[in-house]
Formats: C-alpha cells, sequence, structure tokens
C-alpha cells in the first residue's frame, strides 16, 4: 500500500466522495482561495491545503469561497443540507466555533428531533485543531467534547491517514450533522491508506495495539503519542493496550469496556481540558460500568486547565506528551 | 390607493388572513384559559405580510421563519389541525408535538420552521436558495425576521453572502415595533432599507397592514430571484395586536396603542372594504367564509385539547437519523 499523508488522504475523500455523489460541495473560507483577487486561483486550497486542487477538478459551482462569515456559510450548509445536498462546510480552526456555535447548538443538532423527524441534515463539518503550532489561545484549542456533549451530532477525531480518510467518507454518506476534527500535526504524518474509495464506521474503536498490563484510550493526535510511550513501556516489559475510539459520538463503550476489564487499569489521554472532556467522560463510563474491575485509580493524562500560550517554550509543555503518558502508566500500575 | 391587482386571488388572501385571525383569536381565549402549556406568539395584526408574501410561492419554495411563525405556516398551506395539535404538544402534531407554537414546521409544503433564536433561521434560506441553484430549479427562499432579528449577526451576515453569492432569496423584515419590549425606533440603528442597499440589493419599504401593497411589492423580488436577478429586501411595517408573548402585562405600550392599531392597521377591516368597494366579493360571500373560518379554528383547536399527549416513547426518537 501507498504511504499517504493525512492532507492528502483527506483530500481523496474529497474528490472520491464528490465524483461519486454530485451533491456533494465543499464550502469555505479560502477553501480554494484567490476568489475575485487579481492573482492565482485555488490559492491555498484551504489555510492547510487539504482542498487544493479541487477548484480544477470541480469548478466554482462545487467549490464555493465565502467571505469571514462563518455564521453564514456554515447556516448556508444546513440549509442546503435540509434541501437534500451533502455539505462538506470547511471552519478553519475549531476555535472559530465561537463566533458561529449557534448554528451547531440550536440548528443543525435540533432540526430532526423539534421537527419531529421531518427532516434530514446531512452536513459534515471539518475543522481543525491542536497546539504546537505557535499559533496561541485563539488557533490552537481541542474542543472536540463540547459537540459530543449536544445530543444530535456525530463526531470523529481520526489519529492516522487511513481513519481520515474513511471516517470522512462515512461522515459525508450519513444522514445526520456530523463534525470530523482533524489535528494539525496529523496532516504531514503519512500512513498506509489504499487506492480507491473505503469508509471507516462511525462507532468502532479500533485497538491499536495489544498488551493486557494497561488500557490506554487517546483521542486524536495523542494516538501516535501514546503508541511512542507503549513502545518505551514494552522495552521495560510493560505491555499497554491502547484503544483508539475514532469516533466520540457514537463512542464505542464496548470495546473500551472490555479493555478496562481485561487490564484491570485505565490511563485516558486527551489534548483538550480536563475539566468535562472526554477523559472525564471515559473516567466516568468506567467508573458507572465496572469500578470493581480497578486496580488502581483511573489516570487523566490531559493539557492543563489552561488556555494554549503562544511562547515555545510554554506551549511545548501544554499537551500530553510520550514521557507524560509514559509517566501516567507507570503511576497507574504503581 | 391602487386597484386590486386581477392575478391577486382575493378570496384565496381573505380566506388565508382571516382563517389566521380566528384560529389565534380563539387560541388567545384558550391560553387565557390556561389549556395552552409553554409560550405562544401571536402573529394577529401582521397576517397580510405572510399571505402577501406566500400568495407568490408554491410548495418547491422555501419559507424560513421565526418564533412568530403561525401566520407563516397557514401561508405556507400548513394544515390548521396539524398546527392546533402542535401548539397544544400533542400526538400528531405537525412536528409530533416535540416542537410546539415556536417550532412549528411542514418540510413538504417548503415551511422549513419557525425557529426561536433571533435571526438564526435567515442563513438557512441561503442555503435553500443555494440548492435551488445548483440543482438548476428556479425556486426561491424567503427569509421572515423582525426587527429584533434585523440586528443579529445572522441576518447581517446573511444578508452580504446573499449579494456575494447572488441568491434567489427574500429577506422580509417585518417591524412590529418591539423586539420584546423593547421599541423598534430606538434598537434599530439607521434604515432598514438603507443598510440592505448598503449591501447592494433592491430595498423597498412596504405597508404590511395593505395586502395589496405587500403582493405586488413582494411580486417583484420574486421575479428578480426567479430570474437571476439575486436577493432583495422588504421592510414591512405591522401592527402588533398581542403582546410579545401569550400573557405580556404589555405595560411599555402607550395608552390605547393596540385599540387604535386595530382601530386603523387591521388588514382585515381594511381589504374587507377595498374587496366591497371594488365589487370583487359580496358582503355575503366575505361573511360565509368569516363563519367558515371560525368553525375551522374552533374545530381545530377542540380537536388538539381532546387529543392525547405522544408517549413516553417518543422522548428519544428523531434524535439521529441512524446511531
Amino acid at each position: 500500500m501507498a504511504l499517504v499523508t493525512t492532507r492528502d488522504a483527506i483530500r481523496n475523500a474529497l474528490i472520491e466522495e464528490m465524483e461519486r455523489d454530485s451533491r456533494v460541495f465543499v464550502i469555505g473560507e479560502d477553501i480554494a482561495g484567490g476568489m475575485g483577487a487579481p492573482g492565482e486561483q485555488d490559492a491555498w486550497g484551504g489555510v492547510f491545503g487539504v482542498t487544493k486542487g479541487l477548484l480544477g477538478r470541480f469548478g466554482r459551482e462545487r467549490v464555493i469561497d465565502t467571505p469571514i462569515s462563518e455564521t453564514a456559510f456554515l447556516g448556508l450548509g444546513i440549509g442546503a443540507a435540509n434541501a437534500g445536498l451533502r455539505p462538506v462546510v470547511e471552519v478553519m480552526f475549531v476555535d472559530f466555533f465561537g463566533v458561529c456555535f449557534d448554528q451547531v447548538l440550536n440548528n443543525m443538532a435540533k432540526f430532526r428531533y423539534m421537527y419531529g423527524g421531518q427532516v434530514a441534515t446531512p452536513i459534515t463539518v471539518r475543522t481543525s485543531y491542536g497546539a504546537g503550532f505557535g499559533a496561541a489561545a485563539q488557533h490552537s484549542q481541542t474542543l472536540y467534547a463540547l459537540f459530543a456533549h449536544v445530543p444530535g451530532l456525530k463526531v470523529a477525531v481520526p489519529s492516522n491517514p487511513y481513519d481520515a480518510k474513511g471516517l470522512l467518507a462515512s461522515a459525508i454518506r450519513d444522514d445526520d450533522p456530523t463534525l470530523v476534527f482533524e489535528h494539525k500535526a496529523l496532516y504531514d504524518v503519512s500512513g498506509e491508506v489504499p487506492e480507491g474509495s473505503y469508509t471507516v464506521p462511525f462507532g468502532e474503536a479500533a485497538v491499536v495495539r495489544e498488551g493486557g498490563d494497561c488500557c490506554v484510550v487517546a483521542f486524536g493526535n495523542m494516538v501516535p503519542i501514546a503508541a511512542r510511550a507503549a513502545e518505551r513501556l514494552a522495552a521495560d516489559g510493560i505491555e499497554v493496550t491502547l484503544v483508539d475510539p475514532r469516533t466520540i459520538a457514537p463512542l464505542d463503550t464496548e470495546t473500551i469496556l472490555d479493555c478496562v476489564r481485561e487490564c484491570g487499569r485505565l490511563v485516558v489521554v486527551d489534548e483538550s481540558h480536563p475539566v468535562c472532556s472526554m477523559a472525564s467522560e471515559i473516567a466516568a463510563l468506567v467508573a458507572t460500568s465496572c469500578p470493581e474491575v480497578l486496580r488502581a485509580p483511573v489516570v487523566k493524562c490531559t493539557a492543563p486547565h489552561a488556555p494554549v500560550p503562544f511562547s515555545p517554550g510554554l506551549e511545548k509543555h501544554y499537551a500530553p506528551s510520550a514521557d507524560a503518558v509514559e509517566e501516567a502508566v507507570r503511576k497507574c500500575l504503581r | 390607493m391602487d386597484a386590486i391587482p386581477s392575478t391577486l386571488d382575493a378570496e384565496r388572501a381573505y380566506r388565508d388572513m382571516r382563517l389566521m385571525r380566528e384560529f389565534e383569536d380563539q387560541l388567545h381565549v384558550a391560553i387565557a384559559r390556561g389549556n395552552v402549556p409553554g409560550f405562544t406568539h401571536l402573529y394577529a395584526g401582521e397576517e397580510a405580510s405572510a399571505v402577501g408574501v406566500c400568495l407568490h410561492l408554491d410548495d418547491g419554495d422555501v419559507l424560513c421563519s421565526t418564533h412568530r411563525a403561525h401566520g407563516h405556516f397557514l401561508a405556507k398551506g400548513g394544515d390548521v389541525d396539524a398546527l392546533a395539535l402542535e401548539i397544544y404538544g400533542k400526538q400528531g402534531g405537525v412536528c409530533g408535538g416535540k416542537g410546539g407554537s415556536m417550532h412549528v414546521a411542514d418540510f413538504a409544503r417548503g415551511m422549513w420552521g419557525a425557529n426561536a433564536i433571533i435571526g438564526a433561521s435567515v442563513p438557512h434560506a441561503l442555503g435553500a436558495a443555494f440548492a435551488f441553484r445548483y440543482r438548476g430549479e428556479n425556486g426561491v427562499a424567503v427569509s421572515f425576521g423582525g426587527d429584533g432579528a434585523s440586528n443579529q449577526g445572522a441576518g447581517l451576515e446573511s444578508m452580504n453572502l446573499a449579494v456575494v453569492l447572488n441568491l434567489p432569496v427574500l429577506f422580509v423584515l417585518e417591524d412590529n415595533g418591539y423586539a420584546e419590549t423593547t421599541a423598534s425606533s430606538w434598537a434599530v440603528g439607521g434604515v432598514p432599507v438603507e443598510r440592505a442597499a448598503g449591501f447592494g440589493m433592491a430595498a423597498v419599504e412596504v405597508d404590511g397592514s395593505d395586502v395589496v401593497d405587500v403582493y405586488e411589492k413582494i411580486g417583484e423580488g420574486v421575479a428578480r430571484a426567479r430570474a437571476g436577478g439575486g436577493p432583495s429586501f422588504f421592510h414591512v411595517r405591522v401592527p402588533l395586536f398581542h403582546g410579545h408573548y401569550e400573557g405580556d402585562p404589555e405595560t411599555y405600550r402607550a395608552p390605547g396603542e393596540v385599540a387604535r392599531l386595530r382601530a386603523e392597521q387591521d388588514c382585515l377591516t381594511l381589504f374587507r372594504a377595498r374587496l366591497l368597494a371594488a365589487g370583487r366579493m359580496s358582503a355575503a360571500d366575505l361573511d360565509a367564509i368569516d363563519e367558515d373560518c371560525r368553525a375551522r379554528a374552533a374545530a381545530a383547536l377542540a380537536a388538539a385539547d381532546a387529543a392525547p399527549f405522544p408517549p413516553q416513547s417518543a422522548l428519544v426518537t428523531d434524535v439521529y437519523a441512524r446511531y
């Protein structure tokens, strides 16, 4: 199989879905770039270059640049979805949901329910998240838990190119509103991705590594970091089972609970804040389902309850590192 | 005053407005008796706006509405019985009782819902309009908003985006003078039509107590949109015959204000007089419509009052299409 970056894998998913279904279109700020400007068209292909080249294939009818106006273009996407199209809306950074969260919280998540099942809203929203790029407090957050809290939404947090492509294809084909969270650090990460179209189902976790000494549940970019920690621990004779939920709404609780029952120990690794987070949710899931199997307290390995700092000297301590995961597992095993 | 245009279906216009008024007058009484749950915002006084707009639309066109939506629902062809059941939160309501007065919708009729977040539904009309153009259809989308919504970012952003993308959408600002207790004369900076013109779209003032004025001006906007001419804006001044919500003590209004509005700006009184003066309909015909609407409204509300609530199993259905 070819090695493909996450960026290219996501782009290939978009191309394949747009080719197989004429209802699919992409819309967002600078999603092609250069609209109305005197220079190059398709200037950016999105701020991370994910959608570069779509304009040449599909034209301005299906690749829609917008003004900086998240509420208006996300709302447009919701309306287009209600009308039966399959919009893929890019919200450049998850932080920008601060200006359009009403459309998520009170609109796309609620339509089906409050209108008594009359309508489906098959919108897919892609967004980037995560620290590590010197982008400071308003362009670096990890906020997927906010969305998982809201009934009516489905939320994917892929950790590798294969899943990023397959989960996005599933999201686009899904009749419910979905959000796909892409960590900035993963765009340049390569992995094996088969040729052609495929889907990865929502609600099915991946067991990335079998161990048995400690269950480690990690999300998104924390999966490769936890895998690195697992390698080091294995050299020391500690074998962890690493679970990647892949989607947090729906959440594959059975795979997580099976792993915890087997290991009797749990570490949750989450780049988000520790309060009301997926780390808290997994800990609560175990505490309410099978507390008797725990041989040690659950360890939450998370970012601090603080905004993301600018200074590289501070930011490097923000998200959990492989060192931090290793320490968390050792603490759980003590 | 202009003649009533021959294209205007006078009987339908009068009947639709009268049914709205009868329905809400009787609903008002039922609410006062304590028979209706939740919050209800009556449209009475504004009927000419909904009807004058919707005379130009068919089921394939889309309407996005506000929390004050009973009139929009009926004007777009929604069923009065299903509306009553929904307002009562009963089984068989148009949203299965899960939406209530603030979320009445009938997607099969292109009525995309009352939406109780002020301004939130405006960009959805853009989405409907975008979909029409994407598919090469000539449908139009109408966004109704109040004077409160006219100050919301969602509405203003949407007006800009509609111009930028040249979408077939009509923005209808129903200005009833108040956003809750706050006067639009105080809260709206500048002049609404000048704001809209500033975005680069056609914008006109409309007399919302005159269904003919609404019909004629909206007709130009619908024709423009269907012909690919992009969005238009309408500042429709309408009287508000009840408070913001049912139960509102309305202490913020001037003494005698509502009585004066009812006497001078009642769209039904004015239209009836015009129809009689023009010889378009007889008093007997109009009286028969009045009586018919009175009976239909009464039957709908009585049936809703007597209907059962939805089964408890409905609590968690329709959260997702599949999960």
